[in-house]
């Protein structure tokens, strides 16, 4: 039984489809990476795998006693949170909030799983700093640490390195890639090809054309060739740039 | 000294002490959500919506104002938390609509068909708080009370739910919590807390009571806790502050409230400047 199937599809608001023929599967260990360009709905997708937004047809069968609460999910920033006064313990503390259900207070269980998820993540010095003051790159690690407390199964993560520098991305990738290794299942939202054909077991390319199937299939197949070579061109045409610029 | 003591003779004086000091501790509490929610105004939008429906209180002759007021306050906030999602006016747009739109239609009301000789006076008395603090009885105080025990346990209850919404919506929603409802929940309580707040300041000063604290504590303060707390604090020194010094100098309750909110801000700014902590 895998963790999560999507049968036939199809998202968007209201009458408005965005993507229809999704076709994919989730088993435990996985590594998925959700590709598209811009506006290929790939946030559409996510939100109705999170049980956000209702299929507009087809299905999304979650197997293995898991349901759409317990995706542990990291979104994308919020404006909200760039004045926020909250301490990397609270926040961590509040991916417990499902497990808390209508009781006020967390108990020192929820506690514990927080800090252990702090841990984790290597954030166990900086516990009851600001939020806010934290480099980019450690309010991911943050918001990680808080969407582990929430799971122990499946993650989903969205754009998780947008506007980090490289050497943090490496390092966002590298903890991403252990924690799968660890046995939690990854879906990751992303338009960095080459990142996905690095890392990923499967891979779900939506937009004009759609594919879905593990990662060596992917680089064989036209689509992800194209999208690769498109990618390493992109790559090289800015290398060159640098160069120049030296 | 003696002055004062004097004065806390006096059942009228202890009433407006007590109703003060529990609605700057009700006003602060929400104060920081507001704010990082992008809702500093709706303070403003809501008491411009009460005093609409104060206006038409006294011309209908309803005879207790709260029957008409704190509905209709209630209403219009769950409107306005609510729509912002997906309504085509947004924030700040739909509570400028419906603040100035009320205010209008309240004055025009009271202008049109007051039985009052003192117009002015009383629309004065509404928009920047009254001597009303000062005229408050028994059922008033009961009433107030009330309703802050409510609200304060209410958030105290909910705290860590509306830390949750607050900080992260989307995420909030994802594992399941009904951010819709807490939400909800915020509107009817600020509600609450303007149509109670509108006796101390009056409607157009009641946001300072809402945003200054939070503004303060954000400035000194780092986690939510930290901020929400001496938000209260701060709330409640400066109503009482405010409220002794209107007392002894017969300034005018709100606004003598208000600007020492003000400048406690400003020395909390400083401070916050040269120790650093507020970037």
């Amino acid at each position: 039984m895998s963790l999560i199937k999507a049968e036939n599809l199809s998202a968007g608001y209201d009458s408005d489809t965005i993507i229809e023929g999704i076709n994919f599967t989730v088993n435990e260990g996985d590594y998925l990476y959700i590709v598209g360009e811009n506006g290929s709905g790939k946030t559409t997708l996510m939100k109705t795998i999170l049980g956000l937004l209702p299929p507009l047809s087809g299905e999304i069968v979650f197997g293995d006693g898991l349901n759409s609460k317990e995706i542990g999910y990291l979104p994308q920033h919020t404006p909200v949170q760039k004045d926020f006064p909250a301490s990397v313990w609270e926040i961590v503390l509040s991916g417990c909030q499902s497990r808390c259900g209508i009781r006020p207070f967390y108990n020192k269980k929820e506690k514990a799983i927080a800090n252990e998820n702090i841990r984790k993540m290597g954030m166990t010095d900086l516990k009851n700093r600001c939020y806010r003051e934290l480099s980019g790159g450690q309010q991911q690690r943050v918001l990680l640490a808080r969407a582990l407390c929430a799971t122990g199964k499946l993650i989903l993560l969205d754009e998780p390195v947008a506007g980090l520098d490289p050497m943090v991305t490496l390092d966002m990738y590298r903890l991403i890639s252990d924690l799968n290794k660890s046995g939690i299942t990854v879906i990751m939202i992303s338009h960095d090809v080459a990142a996905a054909a690095k890392y990923a077991s499967h891979i779900l390319h939506i937009g004009d054309m759609v594919f879905f199937g593990t990662n060596e299939e992917y680089r064989q197949s036209k689509i992800g060739k194209y999208f690769l070579m498109q990618g390493e061109m992109l790559g090289e045409i800015s290398n060159d740039g640098k160069k120049e610029a030296k | 000294m003696d002055k004062l003591m004097m004065y806390f003779e006096y059942p009228f004086v202890r009433y407006a002490l007590i109703v003060g000091v529990l609605i700057s501790l009700c006003s602060s509490l929400l104060g920081v959500t507001l704010v990082l929610k992008r809702f500093s105004f709706i303070g403003d939008g809501l008491s411009h919506v009460a005093f609409g429906a104060i206006a038409i209180a006294s011309v209908t002759g309803v005879s207790n104002e709260m029957i008409v007021v704190l509905p209709v306050t209630v209403i219009s906030a769950v409107l306005l938390l609510n729509s912002s999602g997906k309504a085509k006016i947004r924030g700040d747009a739909a509570i400028a609509m419906i603040s100035v739109g009320a205010l209008a239609f309240g004055y025009l009301l009271m202008n049109v068909f007051s039985a009052s000789s003192n117009l002015s006076g009383d629309v004065c008395t509404t928009l920047f708080g009254s001597t009303s603090i000062l005229t408050l009885n028994p059922t008033d105080v009961w009433m107030c009370i009330v309703l802050s025990v409510i609200v304060i346990a209410i958030f105290i209850v909910f705290y860590n739910k509306i830390f949750a919404v607050t900080f992260d919506e989307n995420f909030a929603k994802a594992v399941g919590t009904k951010s819709d409802l807490y939400n909800l929940m915020i509107a009817i309580i600020i509600a609450v807390i303007i149509v109670l707040a509108m006796n101390l300041v009056g409607s157009l000063l009641i946001s300072a009571l809402v945003i200054f604290p939070a503004l303060s504590a954000m400035r000194l303060f780092k986690s939510f806790k930290s901020v929400t707390v001496f938000s209260a604090i701060f709330s409640v020194s400066c109503a009482l502050v405010g409220m002794v010094v209107s007392i002894l100098g017969g300034t005018p309750v709100g606004s003598t409230i208000v600007a020492v909110d003000v400048f406690a801000f400003a020395v909390c700014y400083l401070v916050g400047r040269i120790t650093g902590r507020g970037n």
